[in-house]
């Protein structure tokens, strides 16, 4: 007993860092169920209300720049909305409406890590759920991951993490948007089959497998394309249309009929 | 004396956590350089002090940029880590004279400091890295990572270090 004492006084630096370090450890590989560990992301009230500050405070030196891109979204919006082919009135119905679109800021953007987390002011006081999709004017940008009181975490389409399908405009050859960590400008879609026709400049947009996003949403243009070691299916590099340095204003989007795909689809998988 | 001391401790955990989180996570040089500055306080954290105690607060330092920065627990692990190596490497860039009492930072040499401060850096950034990219195929590029980021906040932190060196004085 004696002894052991002597060896905890004796290294009890040494058991202490272990101790420290397998707590630390813990939390990164438990990363998978990490939004359940609830303080410890950006989205809390602490760091979350510091990084809205600072984001109120810096907002204005951007603001003319952000204002020409919402002007430039309202115009292509109201062309849209004159050329429509149909009558004058739409009905609008609750039997209708599939999403429900919040807007919100980004306070906290990153792109350099390999799993890239941005925090944006609105959350569950807002209706803002996990699991809903964020886009911008140009593009998507990612899924909500976490959300407390006022401040939601999003899990940028720029994180090892992300997995979204995708598809290539106007056909229904689909396949999943992942990031090789290379650029912030670049991200890869595989999967797609080697009988599918390509061509550099093709758009990408969201494909219908989802129950997070819209269909064709626009991601980006195909930059580059190879097919993979097993020669049977491509990799693709898409080209944003986003930048991702730099985004501002955001949308989020709930699916409306979310919960009943979802219930709809675990019955089918329980099905023996 | 003593209290004065706890006092700078606390305005430079505080400040450091800020500078880093609110400037140099933003800075993204060349698209991927940040310098993680907040090592400085592991650098300049008093030589005398309890161990146990200075391990405690790297891994709340840690903890604090991890908490704003969204990185799980990258930042406390390699704060931990240097935190723990710091006497062995104070032991070989200064020699045996660093455990007597009259030992001062600011009474070693200049290449001394830079040694020192650069080994604390790479050895945070070497472990940060591979922890973040965690595998080992990709060790070219956990190594250009770490040189450049090293490169980066290397400069950053002498030039912070000699604009606020308190023991000058």
């Amino acid at each position: 007993m004696q002894q052991i004492i002597n060896f905890i006084i004796r290294y009890k630096i040494t058991l202490l860092y272990i101790l420290l370090m397998i707590i630390a450890l813990g939390f990164t590989v438990r990363s998978k169920s990490y939004h359940e560990a609830k303080f410890f992301n950006s989205a809390n009230q602490i760091s979350g209300g510091i990084y809205n500050t600072f984001s109120n405070a810096t907002s204005y030196f951007d603001l003319n720049e952000q204002n020409k891109r919402l002007l430039q979204e309202n115009k292509d919006l109201r062309k849209l909305l004159f050329n429509k082919k149909e009558g004058d009135s739409i009905k609008i119905d609750t039997i209708n409406i599939n999403y429900i679109i919040t807007s919100a800021k980004i306070i906290k953007n990153s792109y350099a890590s390999p799993r890239n987390y941005l925090t944006i002011n609105k959350g569950k006081n807002d209706g803002i759920e996990q699991d809903m999709g964020v886009i911008t004017d140009k593009g998507i940008l990612g899924i909500i991951d976490y959300t407390s009181s006022n401040y939601g975490k999003v899990q940028s389409i720029l994180n090892t993490k992300s997995n979204i399908n995708a598809k290539i405009k106007n056909t229904n050859y689909f396949g999943s948007l992942v990031w090789d960590t290379e650029r912030y400008d670049v991200v890869q879609l595989v999967d797609i089959p080697r009988s599918v026709p390509l061509h550099v400049g093709d758009t990408i947009t969201t494909g219908a497998m989802s129950s997070i996003f819209p269909e064709n949403i626009p991601i980006g243009v195909i930059k580059k394309y190879n097919l993979n070691a097993s020669q049977s299916l491509y990799d693709i590099n898409v080209q944003l249309f986003n930048d991702m340095t730099n985004i501002k204003n955001i949308y989020i989007i709930k699916n409306i009929n979310r919960p009943e795909i979802i219930a709809l689809e675990s019955n089918i998988e329980n099905v023996p | 004396m003593f209290r004065n001391n706890y006092f700078i401790n606390i305005t430079r955990f505080v400040l450091l956590v800020l500078v880093q989180v609110l400037v140099f996570n933003k800075l993204n040089f060349l698209g991927y350089i940040n310098p993680f500055v907040y090592i400085l306080f592991l650098y300049w954290y008093p030589i005398k002090d309890n161990k146990g105690a200075f391990i405690m607060t790297a891994f709340f330092l840690g903890l604090c940029i991890d908490i704003f920065s969204d990185t799980l627990a990258l930042h406390s692990a390699s704060a931990v880590t240097i935190a723990f190596i710091r006497p062995t490497i104070m032991r070989f860039v200064f020699g045996v004279n660093y455990e007597f009492q009259s030992f001062k930072l600011s009474s070693s040499t200049r290449a001394q400091q830079i040694t020192f401060l650069a080994l604390l850096i790479i050895l945070h950034h070497l472990v940060f890295f591979s922890l973040e990219i965690f595998s080992f195929s990709n060790i070219l590029l956990i190594i250009k990572k770490t040189f450049f980021t090293f490169c980066g906040t290397l400069v950053i932190c002498l030039l912070l270090n000699s604009l606020f060196s308190f023991e000058k004085k």
